[in-house]
């Protein structure tokens, strides 16, 4: 029986894109200049999108709404990597994380599209298309803050000390993918991991990051959260909660 | 009885809701119609997957296609493959250069390599262009500047 396995892989890879949108979402009009204004709120928009489609995948498979995924879970019931849920903290924190993020889509997404199964697979060609714009953008900061000023630089080392552990939770198996890889239906967790890693490590020491050493990931399960995320959904989910189930909007 | 025809030009009626002067058959987002019986299906391709204007196309779309008399309307969302903006029809192309937003230029599935490509401005023709943003008011378009008649403009972003 693999369709609680797949269930869990949907559920993983639309909880990422919801959470780390809605943190995006919050430099809407607080980012730097105007342009980057502009930019980050529609990387923010496309992430919430890419989650929409995942969610209703996920609707098409075990019948699961996806109003009330997002808006009537508790924290415990979200799938999500710590990385997405943290603060959005500064600016270069904020891109590097969207950067390392972006940089695992670019990975996953063209293994998922080869993979078995036709829903997943068509979703993640149509969110790749899109996914080129972000790691573009994404890749031109990070190469920006780490070469500009000492501080810039400064800031954004930091970011990747803190970050690392959290990016290396996003290539931890989910439970029941053993069932899976080997009908080719996700690509093996490891795969992904060895292939974000000779993406990113070159680029960041190319920058003049010191990348740090190969960590234990922040945390084993996606069950497992920071009080962070309680914060995050108190504020999304109010207005949806404040009116009940039954009120359409 | 309704053909495919009829459907296809009532649907001219329907404009993309953010870019009004193209409709969603110039737009390339009608990947099919299918009669049968009482029954109409419309294929319709999502521009960008977080377009807020997509649940409203498609309630236009359905709209318009009852106007017509069909007493069944379906308008199904179809992801592969993925809409392009090479499926933007030559008028619709003109309708967006005359509304001051240049057209992707087309890629063939290429959309890697095309950066940057050249964009030419939709006022002067000139491509002495620059991109200032490669994200825009909103998620289907993005920012240039002209050197020749130095004006800025939006392009409708390559997908």
């Amino acid at each position: 029986m693999t369709q609680p396995a797949l269930s869990a892989q949907l559920l993983a890879l639309a909880d990422d894109e919801l959470i780390l949108g809605h943190r995006d979402s919050e430099w809407t009009g607080h980012a730097p200049i105007l342009e980057e204004d502009i930019a980050f709120a529609n990387i923010a928009q496309d992430e919430i999108g890419h989650a929409s489609l995942w969610y209703g995948l996920l609707r098409d498979l075990d019948g699961h709404d996806p109003d009330r995924l997002v808006f009537f879970r508790e924290p415990a019931e979200y799938r999500n990597v710590q990385m997405v849920e943290l603060p959005r903290g500064d600016w270069a924190f904020s891109m590097l994380r969207q950067y390392l993020f972006d940089a695992a889509e670019a990975q996953r997404l063209p293994l998922l599209a080869a993979d078995g199964y036709r829903p997943l697979a068509e979703t993640a060609a149509k969110i790749l298309t899109e996914e080129i714009y972000h790691l573009r953008h994404t890749q031109a900061w990070i190469e920006r803050l780490a070469q500009g000023t000492q501080e810039s630089h400064r800031r954004v080392q930091a970011a990747l000390d803190l970050l690392w552990p959290y990016a290396l939770q996003l290539f931890q198996p989910l439970p029941g993918e053993a069932k899976l890889a080997p009908r080719q239906i996700v690509p093996e967790a490891g795969v992904v991991r060895q292939a974000w890693l000779q993406a990113v490590v070159p680029f960041l020491s190319g920058v003049g990051l010191a990348v740090p050493e190969p960590a234990e990931p922040a945390a084993a399960s996606r069950e497992a959260h920071t009080p962070h995320l309680a914060d995050l959904l108190a504020d999304m989910q109010s207005v949806a909660r404040l009116e009940g189930p039954e009120v359409r909007w | 009885m309704l053909t495919q025809e009829a459907v296809i030009a009532a649907l001219q009626d329907v404009k993309d809701p953010e870019i009004p002067v193209v409709s969603v058959v110039e737009l390339g987002v009608i990947r099919g119609v299918h009669i049968a019986d009482d029954r109409v299906t419309i294929d319709l391709a999502p521009t960008f997957a977080g377009c807020p204007a997509l649940a409203l196309m498609q309630a236009q779309v359905e709209q318009r296609v009852r106007q017509l008399g069909a007493p069944d309307v379906a308008v199904r969302l179809v992801l592969a493959p993925p809409w392009t903006t090479d499926w933007i029809s030559e008028g619709g192309r003109a309708k967006l250069r005359a509304f001051g937003l240049a057209p992707a230029p087309r890629h063939g599935g290429l959309l890697q390599l095309m950066f940057p490509a050249e964009v030419a401005c939709p006022h002067c023709g000139s491509t002495n262009t620059v991109q200032k943003n490669s994200f825009g008011p909103t998620l289907c378009r993005a920012l240039y500047y002209c050197h020749n008649c130095q004006q800025p403009f939006e392009q409708f972003k390559a997908l």
